[in-house]
């Protein structure tokens, strides 16, 4: 059953759920904290419309740098820009920034702990038609490696933008990662969101009973997880899906609650299945709660070319793949 | 404001004492750079002695100017210029490079109060120094003659970083004015001349054409540095570049302009004939 306190859209399993991509998000989100701090500041490498930094300029044009495609400079520039008093967001598509710029980061931002937010757009194969290049699938491992950096990745739209609000008021640096495809907005503005918080969507209907296993996932795939989760509650096998929008640091104690429950656990995320967010659970798993996972995410393969959805099934991340990798677990 | 005789002269005897400075850290800590901390001796003893707005016992003040070393990998200079000029003990020179050292083998902003930031990967000093010129300038209404200035120390290799020129680019665009490149034209690298690995002239025209206001200068002449800094100042419009032409390993004749000593240490017993050529120069 759905988690009453996740307090979820009513219209969570309707056909006409709205739908809105994660960018949206961040340009909603980055106005906001924009309003309620004058120090942000937004730096975008050319890509101001796909990434939505173009709603900050309109309401702050004095406050949005055009960087041109220069995305280490526009990393760079953040740092002497936050070491002058500034919080910028960097936006770019994360196959740049962190991909292009990752050296960059390490030493300007994160060993020189400025608090610039890295927002990283077009992250996963939902990308779509623009094929392999621009499906970044490695910034999760590369970000969550750099000490003292924040990662994140949203779960739909309204959640990227509390995301993006509450970066703003972190001190340190922060990566946030988001998606170019729209998806559901199965959250609400009640849905309670803090960095370091996972939130247990869906739970077996009679509270006491054991779950059969514990589905983790972070980004927007976790609808698709509810999604499987609800199929297989009709089929009679309960689930608990835990949302972990925060892979670092991560949520230890409902990670580890969560596996000591269901006693096996799968992970989900549009992302090598290397060093990415089933490895950190993984990692805690392994020192603290050894049970068995299974990690699903795309493995050690490039992406391609089509449709979101055509995509996301071929890589065995859609709502069927991931319930019948519940049901072969059984 | 030209150096009157007397600031030129206790200008240079900073400069030999920071040089003696570094060559007794170089040798305590057993590796490190020396062609170019000894090159650049001059230029940060003109800039912490006579030319930044800054207060050692006020790193953080809010209105100093700032002072970003881009090739990190000279921090010798820097340290001991920065001891010198009361951020910490001279002694503490002598623990760079060593376990628990707030001297990092390349600077650490944030262990050591003053630097203002971390350095060594080539090619970002540009950019930074630039944000910080952006955020004073564009980003804060105060009246541009109280600004800070912004002075990015970076070498004349960290030219071939493709990071430089994104800068370079930037400061352009934006005109920081507010902003001074300073350029160690050593002509040396690790594998050899600039010129022999990946030439990098003409420098001046390449930055005129990124609208930059270009400088040149002798960098291991004092007071002519002091007077382009100070002409610097009056250029309104652009970002301007120093290209400060040094002779590396300059005050230690027998390896001045010699590129072997890029990235390596004295011996104790070289260290002490150094020690005596900077003294007798």
């Amino acid at each position: 059953m759905l988690n009453p306190d996740a307090k979820l859209s009513d219209k969570v399993f309707s056909d006409d759920i709205p739908q809105a991509s994660t960018r949206d998000g961040f340009g909603a989100g980055v106005v906001e904290a924009g309003r309620n701090d004058s120090r942000i500041v937004v730096l975008c490498a050319d890509l101001k419309e796909s990434t939505r930094a173009e709603a900050f300029e309109k309401e702050f044009p004095e406050r949005f740098v055009e960087m041109g495609v220069a995305e280490q400079n526009m990393a760079t520039v953040a740092a002497g820009m936050a070491a002058a008093g500034k919080i910028p967001f960097i936006a770019s598509y994360a196959c740049f920034s962190p991909g292009r710029n990752y050296e960059q980061i390490r030493t300007t931002i994160a060993l020189n702990a400025v608090p610039v937010k890295v927002c990283g757009m077009h992250a996963g194969v939902s990308v779509g038609p623009d094929g392999a290049t621009h499906q970044m699938l490695e910034d999760i491992g590369m970000m969550r490696m750099l000490p003292g950096m924040t990662v994140i990745v949203p779960g739909d739209a309204e959640e990227a933008r509390k995301v993006v609000v509450a970066a703003a008021v972190t001190d340190g640096p922060v990566y946030i990662r988001f998606g170019r495809a729209d998806t559901p907005v199965f959250t609400t503005s009640e849905t309670p969101f803090q960095i370091g918080k996972a939130l247990v969507l869906w739970k077996p209907e009679d509270g006491g009973r054991k779950p059969e296993v514990a589905i983790l996932a972070t980004g927007s795939l976790s609808y698709s997880t509810l999604c499987a989760a609800r199929a297989l509650a009709g089929d009679g096998v309960e689930t608990l899906v835990l949302h972990c929008p925060t892979v670092k640091p991560l949520d230890r104690e409902a990670v580890l609650e969560a596996a000591r429950r269901a006693g096996r656990v799968i992970t989900v995320e549009e992302h090598q299945t290397a060093g990415g967010f089933g490895s950190a659970v993984c990692e805690l798993l392994a020192e603290h709660h050894p049970i068995p996972v299974r990690r699903l995410g795309v493995a050690d393969r490039f992406g391609q070319s089509g449709t979101p959805s055509e995509l996301l099934a071929h890589y065995g991340l859609d709502a069927f793949h991931i319930a019948e990798t519940v049901r072969a677990l059984l | 404001m030209a150096l009157t005789d007397e600031q030129a002269r206790s200008l240079e005897k900073h400069a030999e004492a920071i040089r003696e400075t570094i060559i007794t850290m170089l040798v305590a800590a057993g590796s490190g750079h020396t062609a170019g901390p000894l090159g650049m001796a001059d230029i940060l003893v003109a800039l912490y002695f006579h030319i930044l707005k800054h207060d050692p016992k006020r790193p953080d003040w809010p209105e100093r100017d700032r002072l970003v070393l881009s090739n990190g990998h000279i921090c010798p200079v820097l340290y001991a210029a920065m001891a010198h000029a009361g951020y910490f003990p001279v002694e503490e020179c002598l623990t760079l490079r060593k376990f628990n050292s707030r001297l990092q083998g390349h600077p650490e902003r944030l262990r050591l109060p003053g630097l203002e930031t971390t350095s060594g990967p080539l090619g970002e000093g540009l950019s930074q120094a630039a944000g910080m010129a952006y955020a004073l300038k564009n980003l804060q209404p105060t009246t541009y003659n109280l600004q800070p200035r912004i002075y990015c120390l970076m070498s004349d290799a960290e030219q071939q970083e493709g990071n430089t020129w994104e800068a370079a680019m930037f400061a352009g665009k934006n005109r920081l004015a507010g902003l001074t490149a300073i350029m160690d034209r050593n002509n040396i690298q690790i594998d050899g001349m600039t010129e022999d690995v990946m030439p990098l002239e003409p420098l001046a025209g390449k930055y005129r054409a990124f609208n930059w206001h270009v400088l040149e200068v002798n960098g291991n002449d004092l007071s002519a540095f002091v007077a382009v800094v100070d002409e610097a100042k009056a250029i309104y419009e652009k970002p301007t570049l120093i290209l400060a032409h040094t002779i590396p390993g300059k005050g230690v004749p027998e390896i001045e302009g010699d590129y072997h000593w890029h990235g390596k240490p004295p011996t104790k017993e070289e260290g002490e004939r150094f020690l005596k050529q900077i003294r007798h120069a």
